[in-house]
């Protein structure tokens, strides 16, 4: 009688759930997990270190690459930490463009975990429906930024531009109808502002649309509840954070708890689960996409308000304005120095954590004085909760590890940076 | 570019598509000399009845795939296939080409002859279930006694190719989409036989022309309203037979990759696609064929039966597949994917009881005479 041994599946790197580069090592038992094992590393670029030897400024574009699916967020954690180090503040303006962002960037986060998790679990409708929506969020991206991911829009001191007073709109073409474009063009008359509104106006309803789908639907809750559980003591202990933690039941919100920006003038309400299964944490994301919408619509009545600079006036962080820089021999100094040099930090270390879409996205600076970090580690929400798929999977049954990876909405690029 | 080329080979397609027609025609009017010859030799006259099938539903299939990229892209705000041809009607046929002229790659140790019978033994019960199929009263290519017991037998056969394919490609995951495949067509074996056995029960025979003659009247004499729940349980089994969305564990896409033909690519492959679409055509047409009225007009027995008189009986055939055809698309678009225990218990504790408890019922109701179905 031969021994009966489980055996091993290896899970990705290349794999339609694996969600980048994941590779799972699962010992299995049929179709039961003994044992979840991910190897991590497949996409690591060393942005740490690569941010040693840059001026700060250089390496903001690195942190647009991390979590690939929230990039200003990243840019946020970045430029809070330069700017503690720095003791400046961005002007109140600059603050409400990026909670605006931030509230932004979480809906692109969550409607692409919506998206892929669905995909995931076999619901692929959702996916085509949530990329709809981020098609207009990646087009705010591109009026305010010029690009439509790897922005590089907040800068130490405040945000690179204002934002414009004309959202662009499609052009016809061969395949695209005038009638098509006219229609696509509707919101787009007016500024970006405007579009932001009209934007905020419609996505509740999208939402309602996502749900109908999934939320009352019977095979979606039996592929999610009761899977993947963590109690709420568990959850701490594994140092999860974000949609992770609050559906385990943990009211714990970086923006609430430790406000940055405006965040303290903000009305909004923080979701929690109560079993801590995947369902829940599908429940509080959802819910986080309604509340991300109700911030925004708040930054966008008071910017619409409140004109302002965006940056702070300080030749040694700002770049001059292109015409002073024609006239001004300093100005052309300034510019000069800021592009090559950059600017020294003062020695010291700082930590900044901001309530990423993902969980607590931390930078911890070292500073020498120089003009590079010294040492820049990133605290990637991710990491924390990938350690815990062995624990989360266990048990379930293959088609269970898809939704638990689906349900820590991982991105590789900031777990292994 | 595209324009450049159609513009330098046009002469070349004018040419080539005028010789096909000529050939055509000269093949058409040789048949037609020879009609005594070949209606005369029973070889011949039933392999052309053959062909005359097996053409279309090819046709058929190519054409089902479009069609479900083209519902689903737009039930999810988007186009599908636009660009092969206009309005993208050529996609299935560029598809075919590729796969065609792509190499089929032989996994390292994996048994060469299984792996190449695998697909064969796939497409074969799909297509040879058509022998009994009529797709009208006169319109069947053997019009056997016991049509729909030899159509259970060969759709069970399919699961063969899916097994061997499994085992033979030598990988974990289409061996896993192999074992999951084979427990779910058991299960679901056993409850569709049921709701067959409740269709044979109503109809009083087990010939396919029979069963539908038995359901003339009207649109309410048809066995969807009497054996409804029959009805659900059948179509939802077949959907879970061809392994198709909520129920395609066997591929899994997200979680086992392709499941059984993860390793297949080229002609293999195809050969497993044409399988899949040709069951679900199948399924579709047995559907309409035991609960639809196959044939029957709708309208028999009401006002406007004088006005669609004249629509061949094939046409209702054909629309009420494709109505079917459609649910299949629709599932799925709208739903997630079961998990592999949950299809079980879905067939064991759901199905199977459902169907027993309603033979129950019908046998009482065909006892008590209750018309004016069970008359």
């Amino acid at each position: 009688m031969p021994e009966i041994r489980n055996f091993t599946l290896n899970f990705g790197p290349q794999h339609p759930a694996a969600h980048g580069v994941l590779r799972l090592v699962l010992e299995m038992d049929g179709e039961v997990i003994e044992r979840a094992d991910p190897h991590i590393g497949l996409l690591h670029r060393g942005t740490e270190k690569l941010a040693e030897s840059k001026p700060f400024n250089q390496s903001i574009g690195y942190m647009d690459r991390l979590d690939y699916v929230s990039m200003m967020c990243n840019e946020h954690g970045y430029v809070l930490a330069i700017e503690k180090l720095l003791g400046v503040e961005a002007p109140i303006r600059a603050q409400y463009i990026r909670v605006m962002f931030d509230e932004i960037t979480r809906i692109l986060n969550h409607l692409l975990w919506l998206g892929a998790h669905g995909l995931d679990i076999g619901a692929m409708t959702v996916f085509l429906y949530a990329f709809r929506e981020r098609e207009d969020l990646m087009d705010l991206y591109e009026a305010v930024s010029g690009t439509r991911m790897h922005a590089t829009y907040y800068r130490p001191g405040g945000v690179y531009r204002d934002l414009p007073d004309r959202m662009p709109q499609y052009e016809a073409s061969k395949w695209h109808s005038k009638k098509d474009v006219d229609r696509k063009n509707e919101d787009r008359q007016g500024s970006m502002l405007d579009f932001i509104e009209a934007f905020t106006e419609r996505f509740p309803g999208c939402v309602d649309e996502y749900e109908t789908l999934l939320t009352d639907n019977r095979i979606w809750k039996q592929r999610t509840v009761g899977i993947g559980v963590v109690s709420p003591e568990r959850a701490m202990q594994l140092g999860f954070s974000g949609a992770m933690l609050r559906g385990s039941g943990i009211e714990w919100d970086l923006r609430k708890k430790q406000p940055y920006e405006v965040y303290d003038r903000m009305r909004f309400d923080i979701p929690v689960g109560t079993t801590g299964d995947c369902y829940d944490r599908y429940l509080v994301r959802i819910e986080e996409l309604r509340q991300s919408n109700r911030i925004i619509k708040q930054c966008v009545h008071w910017l619409r308000n409140n004109p302002g600079p965006v940056m702070l006036d300080d030749a040694k962080l700002a770049p001059p304005r292109r015409e002073e820089m024609k006239a001004d021999m300093e100005a052309l100094i300034h510019h000069f120095k800021l592009f090559t040099e950059g600017y020294c930090v003062p020695a010291g270390e700082a930590y900044a954590a901001i309530e990423h879409p993902k969980g607590e996205f931390g930078v911890y600076l070292v500073s020498d004085g120089a003009n590079k970090p010294y040492r820049l580690k990133v605290r990637a929400p991710g990491f924390a909760h990938l350690s815990a798929m062995d624990e989360m999977a266990r048990g379930h049954m293959l088609a269970d590890v898809v939704a638990v990876i689906g349900t820590q909405d991982i991105v590789f690029g900031e777990i292994d940076r | 570019m595209a324009h450049a080329l159609i513009e330098k080979y046009k002469g070349h397609l004018l040419a080539t598509a005028l010789t096909a027609g000529v050939l055509g025609l000269l093949v058409l009017w040789l048949g037609y000399q020879y009609r005594d010859f070949i209606t005369g030799n029973v070889l011949l006259y039933t392999l052309l009845k053959i062909i005359a099938i097996l053409v279309p539903l090819l046709l058929a299939v190519a054409y089902l795939t479009y069609a479900e990229r083209k519902i689903i892209g737009y039930m999810q705000v988007r186009i599908g296939p636009n660009r092969v041809g206009p309005r993208g009607w050529l996609q299935p046929i560029a598809d075919a080409m590729k796969l065609l002229f792509k190499e089929i790659i032989f996994p390292t140790n994996a048994n060469r002859f299984l792996f190449v019978v695998a697909p064969m033994l796939s497409i074969a019960p799909a297509l040879a279930a058509w022998a009994v199929f009529p797709f009208t009263d006169t319109l069947v290519l053997a019009n056997i006694d016991a049509s729909l017991l030899y159509i259970l037998a060969l759709t069970s056969v399919g699961v063969y190719g899916v097994i061997i394919a499994g085992w033979a490609s030598n990988s974990k995951y289409a061996f896993l989409g192999a074992m999951r495949s084979a427990a779910q067509i058991v299960s679901y074996e056993i409850a569709m036989g049921f709701a067959l056995v409740g269709v044979l029960i109503a109809g009083g025979s087990l010939n396919l022309v029979e069963i539908v003659e038995a359901q003339q009247g009207s649109f309410l004499h048809w066995f969807w309203l009497p054996l409804f729940p029959l009805f659900l349980v059948y179509f939802i089994s077949g959907v879970a037979e061809t392994n198709r969305a909520p129920f395609d564990v066997a591929e899994g896409e997200s979680e086992i990759v392709a499941g059984f033909h993860v390793e297949y690519s080229g002609m293999a492959f195809a050969v497993f696609f044409l399988a899949e679409y040709a069951n679900m055509i199948l399924i579709a047409a047995l559907a309409a064929l035991m609960f639809l009225g196959g044939w029957l007009s709708p309208f028999e027995g009401t006002w406007f039966e004088a006005w669609f008189a004249w629509v061949p009986a094939i046409f209702w055939m054909l629309a009420k597949t494709a109505l079917m055809l459609l649910f299949f698309l629709w599932f799925r678009a709208t739903f997630p994917r079961y998990r592999y225990d949950q299809i079980m218990r879905l067939g064991w504790k759901v199905f199977i009881p459902i169907t027993i408890v309603w033979l129950v019922v019908e046998a009482a109701a065909v006892m008590a005479g209750i018309g004016p179905w069970f008359v």
